[in-house]
């Protein structure tokens, strides 16, 4: 797909890269012993290592290694056996420390590669530049009163991953298509939950534009914890937007810190980088390096759940699925998992026709995750199954899903209880057809006439007869026989 | 490398810290003192040597995952200068 801005003047081409915060999944803060809860009341899941008081020293959290490490692994990145905390010092009311303990010169987690899917069934190849560990901080209050700020630390210590990607965006869709990957990879990993609503998966977006065919990086922005895909999305359109109407007006973007307003779409400047921005990095004196062995690494590897690229092929190859099922299945790893458990012994593509028609329409309707839907695994694949020895026509099995959906029954009671199974009994369908015939002699001159079409008219008044129970393919062939002789 | 007094103030900025315009001289005169006898360490060669990240050649010990910490609110927030609603209270910042 070519991504290009045209204007009256110029065609233009969009760099993006993204920066991407994700809280890691851990009981324990990363360097203190306090709880990562979330929504517990304020300043209650803080130690003094978290409040920063004198004295206190950081002791590092071994699930938040093991999780880094999972993470960089399923980001089929380089993991570092050897990686250094850094100090990155700045002041701010949620950072009681005056500074941050994160990695600079030496991150947990080098360079990597993440395929992301594109609307035109292409994929590509995003660059993972690195990813490091750091601490979070507190959050900060604005609205519960008119001239103070609230502090809750209950956030500051909890273990991120930030994971650094190449400039290698070149349009809105693609790193939507790359946050939507990403926040299914990490799921899949158990290590973060990738709520970008609820914070515990935070981006920040660096944009700039060239003239379309140059290769230079000119300077970007940068957007700060834009907290949906779509506002992600949105952020970029309207940014670029906005610096080639710069260029164009023969400015020069400088290079700030700016701020997206979600209700207007625009971005708006919100400081300059040059001052603000003097952390000072120094090696971390608390803490010694971090250093892994290649055996504790490839440990980690073996354990390993599959991923939902090596899934997607998997459905395609063995289960006959198309790449767009096997896409939209593997994207979450709990559908995925039930597709599995419905279309064992059953038809498994049929079984994905269903999931991805009727079956998700019924969760959407009913407002359901898939963890709680009242039609479970192995009763969708009995469904798939009734239709595939012809003892129910799609059209009945649409109405015992119905049922199902809101009964929880499996499907063979359902079609036991309600008579609905399919009539293949060619002598019960023959006595339907010769009644239609009898009652219809006008049409039935017409047909032999030539108005062949009427066949479809038969049927449809046959199947109607037998309250939809007779086999379509079944009536089709008894008519033309009748009917032609 | 020599300190200015606009290094000073910069210096004073960033760690929070009032100087007074008249204590300038001073506080740079102590900065340069002070880089001058650091300096001393140029006379060694370490072209060959990597830099050394800390004087303890000891590895990093890790902690298992458990809650172990926290739950004492009062004591966190007793030495706020500003506490509400079990909040730490600050002057408004609002970017």
């Amino acid at each position: 797909m070519e991504n290009i801005i045209e204007t009256e003047k110029a065609k233009w081409e969009i760099v993006v890269g993204l920066e991407i915060h994700c809280q890691i999944i851990s009981k324990s803060k990363i360097f203190s012993g306090a709880s990562t809860e979330f929504g517990d009341d304020p300043n209650v899941n803080v130690s003094f290592v978290d409040a920063g008081m004198p004295g206190m020293l950081p002791t590092l959290n071994k699930e938040c290694v093991r999780q880094a490490v999972k993470t960089g692994l399923g980001l089929n990145a380089k993991i570092n056996t050897y990686s250094e905390f850094s100090r990155k010092n700045y002041f701010y009311a949620d950072m009681p420390t005056g500074y941050q303990i994160t990695q600079f010169k030496y991150p947990i987690v080098g360079e990597g590669e993440v395929v992301i899917d594109l609307a035109d069934g292409k994929s590509k190849k995003i660059g993972i530049e690195r990813m490091h560990i750091e601490q979070d901080a507190g959050k900060s209050i604005h609205d519960l009163s008119p001239n103070k700020t609230y502090i809750d630390l209950n956030r500051a210590g909890v273990g991120l991953m930030e994971i650094v990607t190449k400039p290698d965006f070149r349009s809105p869709e693609e790193a939507g298509a790359f946050l939507r990957k990403l926040r299914s990879i990490l799921r899949y990993l158990g290590t973060c939950d990738g709520n970008m609503d609820e914070g515990s998966m935070r981006c920040d977006v660096n944009v700039s534009v060239r003239p379309y065919g140059s290769d230079e990086l000119r300077t970007r922005c940068e957007m700060k914890n834009v907290n949906s895909v779509k506002f992600v999305m949105q952020a970029i359109e309207n940014e670029a937007k906005r610096q080639i109407e710069v260029y164009e007006n023969n400015g020069n973007v400088i290079q700030e810190t700016r701020q997206f307003d979600p209700s207007t779409g625009q971005t708006k400047v919100m400081r300059k980088k040059e001052f603000a921005h003097d952390y000072r990095y120094f090696p971390e004196p608390d803490l010694p390096a971090l250093v892994l062995s290649e055996q504790y690494i490839e440990e980690i590897r073996r354990d390993l759940v599959e991923l939902p690229d090596a899934k997607k092929q998997r459905f395609i190859n063995t289960m006959g699925l198309t790449p767009y099922d096997a896409m939209v299945i593997c994207e979450n790893k709990d559908v995925a998992d039930f597709f599995e458990k419905a279309s064992h012994n059953h038809d498994a593509k049929k079984v994905a026709n269903w999931m991805m028609s009727d079956f998700f329409a019924m969760l959407n309707k009913k407002k359901l995750s898939i963890d709680e839907s009242p039609v479970s695994a192995e009763n969708l694949g009995n469904l798939v199954e009734l239709i595939s020895k012809d003892v129910i026509s799609g059209k009945i099995a649409k109405e015992v899903f119905e049922i199902m959906a809101e009964t929880g029954d499996n499907p063979e009671k359902i079609v036991e209880e309600k008579g609905l199974k399919q009539v293949t009994d060619t002598k019960a369908i023959e006595d339907i057809i010769d009644r239609v015939i009898a009652d219809n002699p006008d049409n039935v001159e017409a047909y032999k006439k030539g108005k062949t079409n009427l066949l479809g008219w038969f049927v449809g008044q046959t199947i109607k007869l037998s309250q939809g129970k007779a086999n379509p393919s079944i009536v089709n062939q008894l008519i033309r026989k009748k009917l032609d002789n | 490398m020599a300190i200015d007094n606009e290094m000073v103030r910069k210096i004073a900025f960033l760690s929070r810290l009032k100087i007074e315009d008249n204590k300038l001289e001073d506080a740079k005169d102590e900065f340069n003192k002070i880089f001058k006898w650091i300096e001393e360490l140029n006379e060694i060669d370490t072209s060959n040597v990597s830099p050394m990240a800390s004087a303890n050649d000891v590895s990093l010990k890790l902690r298992e995952d458990a809650v172990t910490d926290g739950n004492y609110k009062d004591e966190i927030l007793k030495n706020a200068p500003s506490a509400e609603y079990d909040y730490f209270a600050v002057p408004k910042v609002v970017e």
